[in-house]
């Protein structure tokens, strides 16, 4: 499944005219129960920065706009601002808080 | 029957008498054990400082038993007796008895944890059993505080155990946070963790924090060396729903066990000085897919409003801050009661019961999500959760109808359940502004209609 994954991105990488970023969105906690999956793949302008792919995310998703004030913004699993550039392959995660025990 | 019912009554009022003796008997005994313990302790210290001097020759504090109980971590040689004796001097105090609270604090009481605290106002329940690890069934109704401490007890004689059978609050967390050397915090709501952090900038302490809710768990230092704070990562709180407590959603057992045991870990590491405490950096666990990640988080925030460069974050303004209203939810964990409906818009399970029993025709909404429905219902109920209501309005209309119940009764005997009777008033309401103006909910929910009609009612 993985496998497959991987190998699609690439021939689709090498066919891109630069134009857009195809990128890896990480889902935990809240988030992942709003969107109803732990990932997803998503395709934005290049040059897009994480704020835009949260734009694009909420379009998609109207329940995450409740957490964008309080959440962790990580790209490839370091933390990330809202203006960061968003590159080819990049995976972001969002991470809100959990408060059970 | 009647004789049937004597004896009930007679076994019953037995069964109290002799668990308030046997309540009380607990309490003597586990007296005389803190006084024995303490008496021995003192007896330990000036043995082994004799031993120093004379004949066996080591150069640590650790006595015989000492030496023998911790061996396997004496052997360790990233750790050994500097290890070992780090932790025994060390203070370490779990806020929270519950599913974080049990594995760690077995782990820290079994590591040699010089001074143990626990701080917890709960009391057992049945339906605390499955991740709870610490409680045993003969510690139901009976206070968190004192069934841990009891397991620790039982598990290490040689530690300090001490219980605070309190709610921790701004009034009194600086006084009992500042009796140790790293907080753990076990708790299981938003308030109490912005409190904790807070509470351990004011004082300088590190914290060891993880959470744990359905098949996820979240596991950070801070305030560690310069580390970020809670309020670092999330200066605003999470909207009420986003964060949910145990309580009132699933949480497979094990998944607060393992971030239980990664806490008491990384109290360890701080405690023996031993390793790479997990401080800048914030492990995420997921249960379904076998995955741990650690992600990068960001350094301490100048802008922090409690740890920041220009904060003034004092003792006195913790003590002032409401963290019930900053985070819009409460620090209890008793679920909250609504009001939004006025007397006639609600029925009593009673009385329900009495239309019922009378053969009064009637529709029964039951607004609780699909798997709480499945998990157990009242007969006839029909099932539409409070986030499709108004799409399935019709069903409703339907359903009265069959009951010979016309449209212009506007919603007579149209009844709404849920679990607590929060819900089914949010439903009523929705239900009134599209001309059922005549429904009703049923006050207190299911857990009314258990306590009230039906006691074989399955909770939970
Ligand atoms: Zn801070």
């Amino acid at each position: 499944m993985d496998v497959t994954e991987v190998k699609a991105e690439n021939a689709d990488s090498q066919s891109s005219k630069k134009e857009s970023v195809k990128i890896k969105v990480l889902f935990f906690a809240r988030a992942r129960d709003i969107v109803g999956l732990p990932s997803m793949p998503l395709e934005v302008s290049s040059g897009s920065t994480a704020s835009d792919c949260l734009n694009k995310l909420v379009a998609l998703f109207p329940g995450l706009e409740e957490l964008r004030g309080c959440m962790v913004l990580a790209v490839n699993e370091e933390y990330t601002t809202e203006s960061a550039i968003i590159k080819e392959e990049d995976e972001l995660a969002i991470i809100p808080p959990i408060s059970g025990g | 029957m009647e004789a049937n019912g004597g004896d009930v009554a007679r076994i019953r009022s037995e069964l109290k008498s002799l668990k308030a003796a046997k309540s009380d008997i607990e309490t003597r005994i586990s007296g005389l054990e803190a006084q024995l313990r303490d008496l021995t302790l003192l007896n330990a210290s000036t043995v082994s400082n004799g031993s120093v001097t004379g004949d066996s020759s080591c150069n640590h504090e650790l006595s015989p038993d000492m030496i023998y109980r911790y061996s396997r971590h004496l052997l360790l040689p990233s750790f050994g007796v500097q290890g070992q004796s780090n932790i025994l001097k060390s203070s370490i105090l779990v806020i929270g008895a519950g599913g974080l609270g049990s594995p760690a604090l077995l782990y820290l009481a079994a590591s040699g944890v010089g001074r143990l605290g626990v701080v917890d106002h709960d009391i057992v329940e049945l339906n605390n059993m499955h991740r709870q690890v610490i409680h045993t069934e003969s510690f139901i109704g009976q206070p968190k505080v004192k069934s841990a401490a009891t397991a620790c007890r039982s598990i290490n004689s040689m530690i300090k155990i001490v219980e605070h059978q309190v709610a921790l609050r701004t009034s009194n967390a600086l006084e009992i946070l500042n009796q140790y050397d790293i907080i753990v915090d076990a708790t299981d709501n938003a308030p109490s963790r912005y409190m904790i952090s807070d509470c351990c900038v004011v004082l300088g302490k590190p914290l060891v924090s993880g959470a744990a809710l359905g098949l996820e768990g979240q596991l950070t230092v801070y305030n560690y060396n310069g580390g970020p704070c809670y309020r670092c990562l999330f200066p605003t709180p999470p909207p009420t729903t986003a964060c949910q407590r145990c309580a009132d959603s699933g949480v497979l057992g094990i998944v607060p066990g393992i971030i239980g045991c990664l806490q008491a870990l990384e109290a360890i590491k701080i405690a023996s000085a031993i390793g790479e405490p997990l401080s800048g950096r914030m492990l995420l666990f997921d249960a379904l897919s076998a995955r741990i990640r650690t992600v990068k988080i960001r350094g301490r925030s100048l802008d922090c409003e409690v740890c920041g460069e220009n904060a003034a974050f004092t003792q006195k303004q913790f003590r002032d801050f409401d963290y019930e209203r900053f985070t819009q939810s409460r620090l209890s964990t008793a679920p909250s009661k609504l009001n939004l409906l006025p007397a006639e818009s609600r029925i009593s399970s009673r009385e329900l019961m009495e239309k019922i029993v009378k053969g009064e025709p009637y529709v029964l909404v039951d607004v609780r999500p699909e798997h709480h429905f499945r998990i157990v219902s009242l007969p006839n109920a029909v099932n539409i959760p409070l986030s499709s209501l108004e799409a399935r309005l019709p069903e409703i209309s339907c359903a009265l109808n069959k009951e010979g119940i016309t449209d212009s009764e506007k919603g007579a005997n149209l009844y709404v359940v849920c679990r607590r009777g929060n819900d089914s008033q949010r439903a009523v309401q929705i239900l009134h502004s599209k001309g059922f103006t005549s429904a009703r909910d049923i006050t207190g929910g299911l857990e009314a209609w258990a306590r009230d009609v039906d006691p074989k009612f399955p909770t939970y």
